[in-house]
């Protein structure tokens, strides 16, 4: 599938801002010791700004987008309509909370604002995956790996995020947030390294004589092109990229996108007054890092039109 | 709305047979002229006479080069094939298969759950509940591209041009088109096809002629695994008239034995 630059950024930005979305609204809920109100502010601007980044990139890649209004109708049936439905109630919640903060409430307001702003993200990233893994055409998506992937990384570079943010403000991330953030790290990396060995592991290709029907096991090889020149099938589904690169570019995604940003919170968390130090390196190797992930997601995945081709 | 409509009676579809098609490409040509006027307005190309021309296009011509044996089973009608092992011809016969040359068009089969519909954000895709052809309705369209994800024949393109996806309407402004003679009534692929490799008919119905046809000749659908219950079939090559599979070479069974004496010394004459 061709990895379209406003997709990717869409995902990893949006990604990003839902999980510091989701972060701030459990912990102004359910954390014992909330978060102040000035570095709640900056959290939920940074994460709403972040997440209509994303959107803004979504929106500006569609062929009309005067229309996009339309797209929150078919929430019944379609996952794309779901996610901009719960997208956009992440985005009233946010601003709940932000006006409760900014006027000083403390009660009720806020704590149902942020209980439904750490729901509505979580439940977006949830309807995000849920457009990858209902496409059946695409074997590399249309499995259980997608949606916990999704949110463990939205959860680990919006944590990275969440701590430079509060670096901003001196404050430093108590050991159970530096467990937590580790244990999201380590849950998607695991994922992400399983899915990985589930994709290499292409019993069921979609070749030619798959997808014409004309022989499960006889050769079909195509002869001949429908057409001399490229068309939007072969742009948009003919990418897949070579296993060489493919290999590096993971080993980098790893690199940056979990064991750097890991590291940088251990050493943080260790040593004493290094917070803000690391926190823009380990931020930008967690965008960096997810930006690589989410090209191979799509540059890995084969659609079975591509068998048709040969 | 894209929730799926009720199943209807009449499952309007094309059948096409994979053993005549000559891969003249009329019938891909005729699609793209037909839609340059009529209701739903010009297909777009793009810089047609330039370097790198690209335009939509609502059925493909795919040639393909198939080996090692005939695909169908003797008698004829059968579901899906999946999963059934075939031996291979030159493991039965013990001669080499010649690969046969299959011509393939494909464009939308309208299936009966197509998932292009559900997936649409906005109500754009939609199945039309009396006749069963899905189309999409371009005033809607805001061109996410996610219908062309979804659909596992690459039924649907996307037009830079007009912003908007496009896709095979079985010339639903022909076959209803009072403007038409009767006999005129029909897909404009299914009309330019020479070796009438094509035909259009009510799929739903088991007694009509393209029913029959399927049913004679083992009409499959395409990658039926995927649940999309398309309702285009294709007919797939006969056994080649030499009396093995496609592409096999019968040996010829010579005995002098039956020969008259004369033509026994002529062969041995000829043999030395």
């Amino acid at each position: 599938m061709n990895p379209a630059l406003s997709v990717l950024l869409f995902t990893t930005l949006s990604g990003a801002g839902l999980g510091v979305l989701l972060w701030t609204g459990a912990l102004l809920a359910w954390s014992p010791s909330p978060l102040d109100r000035a570095p709640a502010l900056l959290a939920l601007c940074v994460g709403v700004l972040l997440l209509a980044l994303g959107l803004g990139s979504s929106f500006f890649h569609l062929g009309q987008p005067l229309r996009a209004w339309r797209a929150f109708s078919q929430w019944r049936t379609s996952w794309l309509s779901r996610e901009a439905v719960v997208a956009l109630a992440t985005l009233v919640a946010a601003s709940v909370c932000a006006l409760a903060l900014w006027r000083g409430n403390r009660g009720v307001a806020l704590h149902l604002g942020s209980a439904a702003l750490a729901s509505m993200a979580l439940l977006t990233l949830i309807a995000t995956a849920g457009i990858y893994s209902s496409l059946k055409p695409i074997r590399a998506w249309c499995n259980g790996f997608v949606a916990p992937f999704l949110v463990f990384a939205a959860l680990w570079s919006g944590g990275c995020v969440l701590w430079l943010v509060l670096s901003a403000y001196g404050i430093a991330i108590p050991a159970p947030g530096v467990l937590a953030l580790l244990l999201t790290a380590g849950a998607g990396l695991a994922i992400k390294l399983r899915y990985w060995r589930f994709i290499d592991a292409e019993v069921d290709a979609p070749d030619a004589s798959h997808v014409t029907g004309l022989g499960r096991n006889s050769a079909v090889r195509a002869a001949e092109s429908p057409h001399t020149e490229s068309n939007y099938l072969l742009r948009e589904m003919g990418f897949v990229v070579v296993r060489r690169h493919a290999q590096r570019l993971r080993s980098i995604s790893v690199a940056c996108g979990f064991i750097i940003p890991a590291v940088g919170l251990l050493v943080a968390h260790w040593f004493e007054g290094m917070w803000s130090l690391l926190a823009v390196p380990a931020c930008l190797a967690v965008i960096v890092g997810m930006f690589v992930e989410r090209w191979l997601f799509f540059a890995q995945a084969r659609h079975t039109v591509a068998g048709y081709y040969g | 709305m894209t929730s799926l409509p009720a199943p209807s009676n009449r499952k309007l579809g094309l059948v096409i047979d994979l053993d005549i098609c000559v891969g003249c490409h009329a019938c891909a040509v005729a699609c793209k002229s037909w839609n340059e006027q009529g209701q739903f307005g010009p297909l777009p190309d793009e810089s047609p006479y330039g370097r790198d021309p690209m335009g939509v296009w609502f059925n493909r011509v795919h040639t393909y080069e198939v080996e090692a044996g005939n695909p169908l089973p003797p008698d004829g009608a059968y579901a899906s094939r999946l999963g059934t092992p075939r031996p291979a011809a030159d493991a039965r016969s013990g001669t080499t298969a010649a690969p046969i040359t299959v011509h393939f068009p494909r464009s939308c089969l309208h299936c009966e759950q197509p998932d292009c519909v559900t997936v649409c954000p906005t109500g754009a895709s939609y199945k039309r509940p009396d006749d069963g052809i899905v189309l999409i309705d371009e005033t809607k369209c805001i061109g996410c591209k996610l219908c062309s994800w979804a659909c596992p024949y690459g039924a649907r393109e996307y037009s830079e041009v007009r912003g908007v996806m496009q896709k095979c309407t079985l010339c639903v402004d022909r076959i209803y088109n009072q403007n038409l003679e009767p006999a005129d009534r029909q897909p404009a692929c299914v009309l330019a096809c020479p070796t009438r490799a094509r035909h259009f008919g009510d799929l739903g119905d088991h007694d009509s002629p393209v029913s029959q046809l399927v049913a004679e000749r083992g009409g499959f659908a395409l990658q039926p695994e995927l649940g999309y219950l398309p309702v285009n079939r294709y007919l797939p090559p006969r056994d080649r008239r030499d009396g093995g599979p496609a592409g096999e070479v019968a040996e010829e069974e010579f005995s002098r034995k039956n020969l008259s004496p004369l033509l026994r010394w002529v062969d041995r004459i000829l043999s030395r």
